[in-house]
């Protein structure tokens, strides 16, 4: 039976970290080369971890899908990066974060930057990056993490790796609704092997909503984009008081436009969080006053701003973002108001990991977006990229230290009967998918998924809707595993096959994410209830029922999961109910 | 503009690096002018799983520009015809019905190609390794408000610091040269402080690298600049070529 025990330090909580690293076992720096760590993913969160890992020291060999590190989802981020996490680094000066956000992609500089420090141990011959390795299986030998198997994907070879330690940064699971503003390549599957080999999957249901992203085009949509939430600051969310007016926005005189967020939230006006603008897009369209081909549109619209300031400093302000609109749309947002619409953007749960980063399989390291930790039902704007580097940076290495100087560990090797067994279990995997030579694509299946967990796991869910999503789910999976065309071998470069494996695993995370929907009987974040909401129709909490973490064990193929509850305490802050009004 | 288009298209389709490799032709009905180029390359993928055949590989992963994944000839351009744009922004409006459209994978000894339009660029990896760093290890660096930077500075750094990692400009090149692409780093890290103390070490192993992974020389044509998805300008290799002069001056 697991029990989960945070580890959260003693402590006020300026002091918590570093009574931690006080009382932190080291490594002596001579042993540490014996030491090899794995590190999965080389986003922000895994490319910092393994650089600072291996200026420590460590023997680190580094692992990512993408053709180089510096591709990863992360050099997408837009917005930006809190600063101060005042983390003491090596006990002489506090360090802190500062960045300059001014000109936008932020992500892309810091990923460079980590990027950077990660080829410069790679060049130093301290790490090695395995590019165009997929992770397939965690090892787990004795109860710890130990290694992994990865299919090399440019020759199809499954290779095995021993390590002391395991870190696992491979992002976040928002693709499980096919559209979404990931990256295409962004999935669930190093994440959800691991679950199934005993790490605990918290809080799967709580997905983030952005409200601000180009809407669906067509069929042919294959990932949608961010318009940065800093749009907020000057446009203003509008749409035509009547239902079906298809008046070019033009057209539509001031007293017959509803600026329905100034209406109803007066105090925050377009500045709402993003979930609350989210639903309450989705309401204006639900209503029948969405605009655009499609009807799941509202208007932004910069006519005011660029009235009042001019349109230069609109342009200084938001140049990049107005001209990749108009790449998309063909559009040009100073002359006619944007239409967006609110997509899957970031995903709060993930593995959970106690206070150490470590997730239920001792050995086991999770960091970035793949973990559940910081950001509890709703993450705010900008904190991601501040939790993947002090994490990577600083927290990591120290807590995987830690393990490394407080564990006897008995030394393993590849040929091992545990590396044999996982290697054989993925291989027939493998070869499963590319004999059912069905009539329906990944893609087909995988929009199937999407369309499932949208309609009834999105930005509103309810029971019927969920219990509805749980059994066409299932049955998906099952046409899935009859019917599914995956062309070609599995010894060359197959893109079909290593799609088909990730869409597996997210319809089986797709199901325990409804799963977890539907045992949460309360709104909160981005888990918006239809039942518990209050009379004006705001999320309503049920802390007395539900202050808890959801975190969920694996129990074996087609058996329910077992749901452990890890209570919530909050010392330094009350609980409130949210008001926006 | 008509709402869709009917298109013919001759794609590379190469099965692995040893592999000669041909152009083979493909009709496509009916792709909507608000789909992007990869888009109206999946709709094909769909197709050709249908019938049997092996979809076209392709690096992709952002598809909004900034990764620096995607990357094909189109109509023997870099990254298609239009200025500034990566092939995952563009958008199949560029086009007219009946078009027929050449894909073909970036070409450069450098650049190996793996299979159909995918491209081995992990030269670009190794040139970063050789010296495309500050050595400062991480979590010891210094306060970043100690080291102001004028505005100016900032935005020449900054400019030089958009690029990808695409490729294009190597594509593009008759000579194969990766100047446009080292030039853009040398010069970005140059133009900071952080930058001076390897200034020319750094300088002198990256070009070291670049002449060891096989790319050509630069005779200035400026086809890397036109390229460029990032409109990284022509004036970062003559920065990397003071750089490098005054290298080789100080040693
Ligand atoms: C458009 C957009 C804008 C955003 N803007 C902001 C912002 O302004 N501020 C902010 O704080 N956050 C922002 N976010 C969120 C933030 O970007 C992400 O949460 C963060 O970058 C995730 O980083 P990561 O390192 O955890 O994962 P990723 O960057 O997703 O990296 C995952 C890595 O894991 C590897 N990988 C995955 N699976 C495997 C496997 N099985 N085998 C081998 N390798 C694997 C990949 O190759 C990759 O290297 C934004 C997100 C999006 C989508
Ligand atoms: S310089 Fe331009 S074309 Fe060359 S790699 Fe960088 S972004 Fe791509
Ligand atoms: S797919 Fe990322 S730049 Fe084109």
């Amino acid at each position: 039976m697991i029990k989960l025990d945070a580890k959260i330090p003693e402590g006020s909580i300026e002091k918590k970290w570093e009574n931690r690293k006080f009382e932190n076992k080291l490594v002596n720096p001579a042993n540490r080369r014996k030491y090899k760590v794995i590190v999965v993913g080389t986003g922000l969160a895994g490319a910092s971890a393994a650089a600072s890992l291996a200026e420590q020291g460590y023997h680190v060999q580094a692992f990512c899908f993408h053709e180089s590190p510096r591709r990863a989802h992360s050099i997408a981020a837009q917005g930006g990066i809190n600063a101060a996490k005042n983390y003491q680094n090596d006990g002489d000066s506090v360090y802190r974060l500062f960045y300059d956000t001014a000109r936008g992609q932020p992500g892309q500089q810091l990923l460079l930057g980590a990027y950077s420090a990660l080829e410069r141990q790679a060049g130093l011959k301290t790490l090695e990056i395995s590019y165009r390795h997929e992770m397939l299986d965690l090892v787990v030998v004795d109860g710890r993490a130990r290694g992994i198997v990865a299919r090399n994907l440019e020759t199809g070879e499954l290779t095995t790796h021993a390590a002391d330690a395991v870190l696992l940064a491979t992002g976040g699971y928002g693709n499980v609704f096919y559209l979404s503003t990931n990256a295409k390549y962004s999935n669930a599957t190093a994440a959800w092997r691991a679950h199934k080999r005993g790490a605990l999957f918290a809080n799967p249901c709580f997905t983030q909503i952005h409200p601000t992203c180009i809407p669906v085009s067509g069929d042919y949509q294959s990932k949608l984009t961010l318009m940065s939430e800093s749009l907020r600051n000057d446009g203003r969310v509008w749409v035509p008081k009547n239902k079906g007016d298809k008046r070019p926005p033009a057209q539509i005189p001031e007293d017959e436009r509803d600026y329905y967020l100034e209406r109803i939230y007066p105090a925050f006006g377009n500045l709402v969080p993003r979930d609350v603008a989210s639903r309450a897009a989705k309401y204006q369209c639900d209503q029948g006053r969405g605009v655009g081909p499609s009807g799941l549109a509202v208007y932004l619209d910069f006519k005011d701003a660029i009235k009042r300031v001019g349109h230069d400093v609109i342009a200084s302000r938001y140049g990049n973002l107005f001209q990749m609109y108009d790449k998309i749309t063909g559009d040009n947002p100073y002359e006619t108001p944007m239409r967006i619409y609110p997509a899957v953007h970031y995903t709060m749960g993930g593995l959970w990991v106690d206070y150490n980063l470590m997730s239920t399989i001792p050995g086991l390291f999770v960091t970035g977006e793949a973990n559940f930790s910081d950001h509890g039902a709703n993450r705010l704007g900008a904190s991601a990229l501040m939790q993947g580097l002090a994490d990577g940076y600083f927290v990591a290495p120290y807590c995987i230290a830690n393990y490394l100087g407080g564990e006897k560990l008995k030394p393993v090797k590849t040929s091992d009967d545990s590396f044999k067994a996982s290697v054989n279990e993925v291989q027939s995997g493998v070869d499963r998918l590319l004999k059912i030579n069905g009539k329906q694509t990944v893609d087909e299946f995988h929009r199937k998924l999407g369309h499932i967990m949208w309609d009834k796991c999105g930005m509103a869910r309810n029971e019927a809707g969920l219990k509805q999503a749980i059994g066409e789910i299932r049955q998906l999976r099952e046409q899935f595993w009859q019917d599914v065309k995956v062309p070609g071998s599995g010894a060359d470069v197959n893109q079909e096959l290593e799609k088909a494996g990730r869409v597996a695993d997210f319809i089986e995370l797709g199901e325990l994410m409804c799963i977890d929907a539907l045992e949460r009987r309360e709104s909160c974040g981005g888990h918006f209830r239809e039942e518990m909401q209050t009379s004006d129709g705001e999320a309503q909490r049920d802390d007395d029922k539900y202050a808890y973490v959801a975190a969920w064990e694996y129990a074996g193929a087609g058996k329910p999961e077992a749901l452990h509850k890890e209570p919530l305490a909050f010392d330094n802050i009350h609980l409130a109910q949210r008001s926006y009004k | 503009m008509s709402e869709t288009l009917n298109l013919k298209l001759k794609v590379w389709r190469q099965k692995n690096a040893r592999d000669e490799g041909k152009l083979v032709d493909y009709t496509l009905e009916g792709v909507s002018t608000h789909a992007s180029f990869l888009e109206m390359l999946d709709v094909l993928n769909e197709k050709l799983i249908k019938q049997g055949d092996e979809p076209v590989a392709f690096d992709h992963d952002c598809r909004e520009g900034i990764c620096g994944s995607c990357g094909v000839m189109i109509n023997g351009a870099a990254h298609g015809a239009q200025l500034g744009t990566a092939t995952c922004q563009l958008h199949m409006r560029h086009f007219k019905d009946g078009d027929t459209i050449v894909v073909e994978p970036f070409r450069a000894r450098a650049f190996p190609v793996v299979k159909d339009l995918m491209v081995n660029r992990t030269a670009f990896d190794r040139i970063i390794a050789a010296g495309g760093f500050i050595s400062v290890n991480t979590g010891s660096a210094p306060e970043a408000n100690n080291l102001p930077v004028g505005r100016e500075t900032a935005e020449a750094a900054f400019d030089s610091a958009a690029c990808i990692g695409c490729g294009a400009c190597v594509a593009a090149c008759k000579n194969a040269s990766a100047m446009l692409f080292v030039g853009a780093k040398v010069s970005h890290l140059a133009h900071l402080p952080q930058g001076q103390p390897e200034r020319f070490r750094r300088v002198t192993a990256m070009v070291a690298q670049m002449d060891s992974e096989k790319f050509g020389s630069c005779t200035n044509t400026g086809a890397c600049e036109a390229a460029c998805p990032k409109e990284i300008k022509l004036t970062n290799i003559a920065q990397l070529n003071r750089e490098l002069l005054r290298a080789s001056l100080c040693r």
